[in-house]
């Protein structure tokens, strides 16, 4: 009963994030842009590097590195597109003392820790969407097991947004938030991004059995960064 | 007090480091197959348990300041005053496995490794800590970044630990804490207890010192604002004077 007002909360702050970016189309018109930008380089800059060191046989060596390297260059496009999508969360709290505003306002920390990283997750959900149709074009990936890489993406996509939404916090009062989040955000994320990746790679080439412990890691990173957002997010932030 | 102790912890520390040098250097080597290389065993692992020491203090100290009922100043000093030494505590021991590595393995690193990759990872999180709190802000600001981003940044330590056991890695398994019979014995064994000893006393020492520095950058920082306070005050109070007016009204 004591914890409704904190999903009253979240609902609210979420419609709010929400409707501003419909507005303003920034995920729309900037970062995928981006992310689709990042696809491109990446596909290019790792085209043929690796071609040396494979020794499998009788393959086209010229598409196997992207294939292999394709859930990497996937979950580094889902990294940097946070690092923005954060970045754009924050700036809506500290222009005009909305932030503020909304610690006025008398709302449970929680709830806007929720609201708002239900707003990234949104945005990254949307951003993952493009990025399966440039992998599937570009780099001519299948993808197999559906069920199986939707469920990692989910569950790595609240785990980033969760840990993002802290961290955006924690750095929202900064004048050096542009470069500081980057340098505090990227190191936290590297066990969603190894245990997402191996997920994916494992999904990709049909070892089922062997991707499900890794979602299992995920979700144990999930759980930790959730409870950590709810239980801190009313200090974090005083911060902004 | 404060003084005899930090005298105390620092005679200890270079006698114990000084006794694990010559211990090193005199004995014969503890590996045949490693040859030379393998007496760094006496320093990587000790400057290893340092750092997780130093991060566990770290974490507590964290706790203490965003518990409302133990919130002092004191436990930010001491949680700044332990990121800094186990940073410096975590980059020694990377330096030294790479040096270990390169005779030993063929590499200096390997990013694929699970004990390399999450210990380098471990180390950018706590650079990131400090940078935090070396942005210009008012101690209590500065202590509550602190503490949240350390918070945050020690869910990787039992990852780093435990990476060894939970995933295939170029790193050796866990030599001590295991529960079979540890694989180092005799002499071997005692030098290298006696450097987790030897380190551990030197991360006390260092401590004592670093909070103190801490403090003193508190005091700075208070005594500069209480004085522009002041110097602001007595140019107020000039141009009030200049101008017939005192902060009541009119003379």
């Amino acid at each position: 009963m004591m914890r409704w007002p904190m999903f009253r909360d979240a609902a609210f702050v979420f419609a709010k994030d929400a409707r501003i970016e419909l507005r303003a189309k920034v995920t729309l018109r900037q970062v995928a842009p981006f992310v689709v930008s990042l696809l491109v380089l990446f596909g290019l800059a790792f085209d043929r590097l690796l071609v040396k060191d494979t020794a499998i046989a009788d393959v086209r060596v010229d598409e196997l590195p992207l294939a292999f390297v394709g859930p990497g260059i996937y979950w580094l496009g889902v990294l940097f597109s946070l690092v923005l999508l954060v970045q754009r969360s924050v700036s809506i709290e500290t222009e005009d003392g909305a932030g503020t505003q909304l610690r006025l306002w008398g709302l449970d920390p929680a709830g806007v820790f929720l609201g708002k990283a239900g707003v990234v997750v949104m945005q990254l959900l949307f951003i993952q969407v493009l990025l399966c149709v440039g992998l599937i074009a570009m780099f001519d990936l299948q993808m197999t097991e559906p069920l199986l890489l939707v469920s990692v993406s989910v569950l790595a996509t609240v785990g980033l947004a969760a840990v993002g939404s802290c961290y955006g916090a924690l750095s929202a009062g900064l004048r050096v938030r542009e470069t500081l989040l980057p340098v505090l955000l990227l190191p936290v994320t590297v066990p969603v991004l190894l245990a997402a990746v191996q997920a994916w790679q494992r999904a990709l080439t049909g070892d089922v059995d062997s991707a499900w412990p890794w979602a299992r890691i995920l979700f144990v990173f999930v759980v930790v960064y959730v409870a950590f957002g709810i239980l801190s997010y009313g200090a974090l932030m005083e911060e902004s | 007090m404060k003084s005899q102790m930090s005298w105390f912890l620092g005679v200890a520390s270079v006698l114990l480091l000084g006794v694990v040098t010559v211990l090193t250097f005199s004995t014969p080597s503890p590996d045949f197959v490693q040859g030379e290389a393998a007496r760094l065993i006496y320093v990587h692992p000790a400057t290893a348990w340092a750092s997780y020491a130093a991060f566990g203090t770290t974490t507590f100290a964290a706790v203490m300041w965003l518990w409302p009922r133990t919130r002092r100043i004191g436990w930010d000093h001491i949680a700044g005053a332990s990121a800094h030494i186990g940073t410096m505590f975590l980059a020694m021991t990377l330096v030294l496995g790479a040096i270990w590595g390169r005779p030993t393995w063929g590499v200096w690193f390997r990013l694929r490794d699970a004990r390399m990759a999450s210990t380098l990872v471990m180390l950018l999180m706590y650079f990131g800590v400090l940078t935090l709190r070396q942005l210009p802000a008012a101690p209590d600001v500065r202590a509550r970044r602190t503490a949240l981003a350390a918070l945050l940044a020690s869910v990787n330590v039992p990852i780093v630990h435990f990476s060894v056991q939970w995933w295939d890695t170029l790193h050796q398994k866990a030599t001590l804490a295991k529960p079979e019979k540890p694989t180092i014995e005799g002499l071997p064994l005692t030098i290298m207890l006696l450097s987790f000893v030897a380190f551990t006393v030197t991360f006390c020492w260092l401590m004592v010192h670093r909070t103190r520095i801490e403090r003193w950058n508190d005091q700075l920082f208070n005594g500069d604002v209480e004085s522009a306070i002041v110097a602001r005050q007595r140019e107020g109070a000039g141009s009030l004077a200049a101008s017939g007016l005192t902060p009541g009204g009119l003379r």
